[in-house]
């Protein structure tokens, strides 16, 4: 039977396309698809292109001939071979006169370039011509084709045609227009910024596709400026109800919803409206309340609206009611068995607890459950929402798991967003200074390459200035509790370089500080750390730099310093570095240890890094220098904007930069040929500033400023001069940035502002998560194995409530806009008001005609069309039966999925996925095994021989047996 | 911007058809994207989501027979649609070649690359009426 089938098959092949189809091209399509492996298929492949390169050259290739070619470099592209050779084949195919032939060009070359390659100023012309075709279908595709190929520069070559197409008589050229606009606006808005309006009248078209269309231009719009677009509330709120209503026609159906994409679409607009918008959201609560009542809940497509309508709801002002109807959507959704169904309970979770906090509680279970499910999509949707339901009651559970789940995946884009995310939840809710030190130590330790440098500078912070508390006590405490966790952390292997980096700073500022450890040990540590592996220049500065401080300390108590064998070895090494940094700070530190205890007490005060240094912008400590430099005959500063030279060469600047954006492709003809104008003169006066643009070597100078000379004929006389005088300097300062060069007092203060600014100041980011951390250190249960406990933990008892509103009150800014004023705004809208507003009658925007929905007014065009093309010229009695088995059960389809012979390997296991999709059709099939047999007889010889051996079984089918199998059987 | 790219990509990772919205990416990068995603879904059971995240985007994927369907989608996309819009891909090439199957699609890549531009154009979604769909692409045929 499965043979049978697949002969059946095979005889099929080609009586789709009728034409064109020659045995090679079958012969290259079979071998690719019973390829066994990727080499194999490389191998064919190759084998393709040089065959190709050679006979796409050939002259006089007919063109259906051309037409197989190009889908054949289609196939090489896409597969990972490169057919640039055919590039311009497929260009040429797109002037062809034939539809097929120039669709399939513009197909291949959408396919093949990128919208910067140089071939596409051949199309540009091609598709102007095709925008004006009498045959719709041209110009469709030729719309298609500017949505791909059009870049910002030739956007101006089409724009006025594709506007002029937006009022087509056909539906499908609106539709593609409007996209080419849209497609316009995505890659430079500036460009159709006065055509917006057409997107408000389109949207307004008596046809549902274009209408449909229209709303993704209006989506980003909206998005981009949401108070423009306000007026528009209504209307969307009338369309969508009539969408709602199944007044759109019949083919818009999916699966029994009403045009669902359209729908969800129009919910995403909505929400964008609405959001913190009493008035507009008033408008939608009568449509969205509708949409929860319909919605069947038994299938894909209603539940992908509801989610939407979910989302809706929740990013609009909120309503008591919806926010009820949404919450139970949410628990179906959570307590389903499907885990894409699942998968969106928590994402709508997520979004329903952002209003009401309380919602999570109920869902306590099904949250854990989806936590500890072994899918990893769940299980990061899951963090997700716990990351947006962390306060200070459950911080230390959920990084805690967050931490765990972190150590153990390897994709280091996940990676990295969990660990900010750990880093940001330790920073804003923390409840003990050791608890955020031991967090981020983790963090450091299994992330530590992939974080922030900013998260180390504020770690570092952190622990110098503590946590804004006048408590002295506690904050010594806190560091020499960091000292001992980074000591003990020094002995795992393999330890990050921004941690290593975070270490030796610490243990540099206050390793000795408690007096627990003594110098020698910790510099042997801060030794043994620059000898690691994987010690870049940059831990090894910070090390020696904190060897350094360690030594100063002692000196500067009085002690005598001696230096350790490897930390002598450490400086000898690091003193004839590659690095000048590192050579620089190995001098310091041996001049340091020279110097006696007071001078070291002034160049290394202790625990000196929360001191702050003042910048002196205005540089008035060299007021003197300067006053006195001027008296002994320097010359006085002049401000860079007052320097003539220097404004010379910006006017030039400018200049050239407007002749480059006058340079852009033109695509109009050219115009008569006007007598040119002397273009020469200006260029001539500033002759002096392109020596300083474009370096010329020494020896053309003489000539260039002989040159100049004479030309000061022509140019002005003095400027003549000034320039020559000018030129000096640009042979002295050619490589440079070109500015005004004298060389006495005003650049010496120059380079003195510039050291001044050199030195490195930490800007005051981190008090903020200080004043954060600073509140609220209370006792939290253990985490156990049992979900009872850890749900308790994660979503907080009553106990827990309290707290949360006692902190809340104390806590820093941020962390109020978090969880605070929600309940209490749910409860303001009374559903009363809401009724009201959105009562006005809408005015019918579609225009589908009156009450009856299934009006025989509408038309299918494709029927119409059928008429007047006639009867098809082969009826296959197979596509016959199908359709129309098709026609009385949409879903017919969905059923063969149990139809499936248990024989096809790996395929069998399919039907249960499948299964779960479109569980609720059962009735089988067995119908369509058949008949493929009788599929029209099909000449190629070849494949009818293969076939009858693989009848006899002499070529494996075993190769890809699935090639034959149906997609949806 | 919604869609990112649409793959067809059969269970021995052999690509069957490639469309992308976003960005033009090079033969290697989208050999490079293209294995790491199919390893991605492969290695996954039929119970978990049918939706899976891969650098700064989702994937939404679909097998039939053979065959998986991938959707790269932006992060705000509804993932239920798009798993519906893949099906009614599948619908709409079913209608017009009757059981579809791996070799139809690879016998007449371009039929399926005319309906899918039907469908999405700049990464969003525009039309799915599958008579409309259609329609084109049977005039042309009739045309030629």
């Amino acid at each position: 039977m499965e043979q049978l089938k697949t002969i059946g098959r095979e005889l099929a092949i080609g009586s789709h396309g009728g034409w064109g189809q020659s045995k090679e091209f079958l012969d290259l399509v079979k071998s690719i698809g019973e390829a066994r492996s990727k080499a194999e298929e490389d191998r064919i492949i190759l084998r393709e292109v040089e065959s190709l390169r050679r006979r796409i050259a050939e002259p006089d290739v007919p063109r259906r001939k051309m037409k197989e070619y190009i889908i054949r470099l289609v196939y090489a592209e896409m597969l990972g071979h490169d057919a640039s050779f055919g590039y311009i084949h497929a260009v040429k195919m797109t002037h062809d006169d034939a539809l097929p032939l120039k669709r399939t060009g513009y197909l291949a070359v959408t396919l093949f370039l990128s919208e910067d390659h140089d071939l596409i100023i051949l199309i540009v012309n091609t598709i102007q011509k095709d925008l004006r075709s009498d045959n719709y279908l041209v110009v469709c595709a030729a719309l298609a084709a500017v949505c791909k190929l059009i870049n910002e520069e030739t956007i101006p070559a089409v724009l006025p045609q594709v506007v002029d197409l937006l009022a087509h008589p056909k539906e499908a050229v609106r539709r593609k227009a409007v996209m080419a606009l849209h497609r316009f606006y995505q890659r430079s808005p500036a460009s159709v910024s006065h055509l917006v309006s057409n997107f408000r009248k389109r949207l307004c078209d008596n046809d549902p596709g274009v209408m449909g269309a229209t709303l993704c231009p209006l989506f980003d719009l909206i998005s981009a400026d949401v108070n423009s677009y306000k007026d528009l509330v209504i209307s969307f709120v009338g369309i969508l109800k009539q969408v709602a209503e199944r007044r759109l026609p019949k083919t818009y159906d999916y699966h029994q919803m009403a045009a669902p994409f359209i729908q969800i679409k129009l919910l995403k607009i909505l929400a964008l409206l609405g959001s913190g918008d009493k008035q507009a959201s008033g408008h939608m609560y009568n449509v969205l309340g509708d949409i929860f009542r319909k919605c069947e809940q038994s299938s894909n497509i209603g539940n992908a609206v509801l989610y939407e309508s979910i989302c809706c709801v929740s990013s609009i002002y909120p309503n008591a009611k919806l926010l009820e109807a949404a919450a139970e959507a949410t628990s179906k959704f959570l307590k389903s068995d499907s885990h894409n169904l699942k998968y969106m309970g928590v994402d709508a979770l997520g979004r329903l607890i952002r209003i009401n906090p309380d919602i999570a509680e109920e869902h306590q279970l099904a949250v854990i459950d989806c936590l500890e499910d072994p899918d990893d999509t769940l299980k990061r949707k899951t963090f997700e929402l716990l990351y947006k339901m962390t306060k200070s009651t459950n911080v230390e559970v959920i990084v805690d798991r967050m931490i765990e789940y972190m150590i153990n995946i390897s994709d280091n884009h996940y990676k990295t967003e969990i660990a900010s995310r750990c880093v940001e939840l330790a920073e804003q809710f923390a409840p003990t200074n050791e608890w955020f030190i031991r967090t981020m130590n983790k963090v450091f330790e299994h992330a530590g390459d992939l974080v922030n440098v900013r998260v180390a500078h504020n770690l570092m912070r952190l622990i110098a200035e503590g946590f804004g508390e006048d408590d002295e006590g506690a904050e010594s405490q806190l560091r020499s509790s960091a000292v001992d966790s980074y000591l003990r952390i020094l002995g795992e292997p393999k330890l990050p370089s921004l941690f290593l980096q975070v270490i030796c700073w610490v243990l540099g500022e206050y390793g000795t500080a408690d007096g627990k450890y003594p110098a020698a040990y910790i510099i042997g540590k801060l030794c043994d750390v620059t000898e690691a592996l994987l010690c870049d220049d940059t831990v090894k500065a910070y090390a020696i730099s904190a060897i350094m401080k360690i030594c100063a300390f002692e000196i500067s108590e009085g002690r005598k310093v001696e230096m350790l064998p490897e930390c002598q070895s450490l400086i000898d090494e690091l003193s004839t570095s590659h690095s000048t940094d590192l050579e620089q700070r190995a001098y310091e530190l041996q001049a340091l240890l020279c110097l006696e205890s007071q001078a070291v007490e002034s160049v290394m005060p202790l625990d000196a890094s929360c001191e702050d240094i003042e910048i002196d912008k205005n540089l008035t400590f060299l007021k003197d220098f300067v006053q006195q430099s001027i008296e002994n005959g320097a010359r006085p500063y002049i401000p860079e904007s007052e320097r003539s030279g220097t404004s010379n060469v910006s006017n030039f600047k400018s200049q050239y930069q407007h002749e480059a954006s006058s340079h852009m492709l033109r695509f109009e003809a050219y115009e008569l040929p006007r007598p040119s104008p002397a273009h020469v003169i200006p260029q001539v006066s500033v002759p002096t500033p392109i020596a300083d643009f474009f370096p010329v070597p020494e020896t053309t100078y003489n000539s260039e400023t002989s040159q100049a000379s004479k030309l000061s004929s022509v140019a002005d006389a003095s400027s003549a001069a000034h320039g020559i005088k000018l030129h000096l300097d640009g042979v002295q300062r050619r490589w440079g940035r070109p500015t005004y060069s004298s060389s006495s007092g005003p650049s010496s203060t120059t380079s003195t502002e510039k050291t001044t600014n050199g030195i490195t100041h930490i800007d005051g980011v981190g008090s903020q998560s200080r004043d954060k951390l600073n509140e609220s250190r209370r006792q939290q249960p253990e985490v156990s194995a049992e979900k009872q406990k850890l749900a308790a933990s994660l979503f907080g008892g009553s106990a827990g409530k309290t707290e949360k509103k006692a902190t809340s009150t104390q806590r820093a800014p941020k962390g109020n806009t978090r969880n605070a004023e929600r309940p209490g705004v749910s409860r303001s809208v009374s559903p009363e008001t809401s009724k009201e507003k959105a009562a006005p009658s809408v005015p019918d925007l579609l225009d589908l005609g009156e009450p009856n929905p299934t009006s025989t007014t509408i038309v299918d065009p494709f029927k119409q069309l059928e008429g007047l093309v006639g009867p098809t010229p082969v009826p296959s009695p197979l596509d016959n039966s199908v359709k129309t088995s098709g026609l009385e059960t949409p879903d017919l389809m969905a059923a063969v999925y149990t139809d499936l012979p248990p024989s096809g390997s790996s395929s069998g296991s399919f039907t249960s996925t499948t299964r779960d999709m479109h569980s609720a059709d059962k009735t089988s099939n067995t119908a369509t095994s058949e008949p493929s047999i009788k599929k029209g007889p099909f000449p190629q010889d070849s494949l009818r021989k293969d076939a009858r051996a693989r009848q006899v079984g002499v070529t494996p089918t075993g190769n890809n047996p699935n090639l034959f199998k149906d997609l949806l059987g | 911007m919604g869609i990112r790219f649409v793959l067809l990509v059969n269970k021995q990772g052999q690509t069957r058809l490639a469309q992308y919205y976003a960005e033009h990416l090079t033969l290697d990068e989208r050999r490079a994207l293209e294995g790491e995603i199919v390893r991605k879904c492969l290695a996954r059971t039929e119970q978990q989501c049918s939706f899976v995240e891969h650098r700064n985007y989702k994937i939404v994927y679909r097998r039939y027979a053979s065959l998986f369907f991938l959707v790269g989608v932006d992060n705000d996309e509804n993932e239920l649609a798009i798993l519906e819009f893949i099906h009614l891909f599948v619908e709409t090439m079913d209608r017009h070649f009757g059981n579809v199957c791996e070799l139809d699609i690879m016998f007449h890549l371009e039929k399926a690359h005319f309906m899918l531009e039907e469908m999405v154009m700049n990464g969003c979604i525009v039309e799915t009426s599958k008579s409309n769909i259609l329609m084109p692409i049977q005039l042309m045929d009739k045309a030629s």
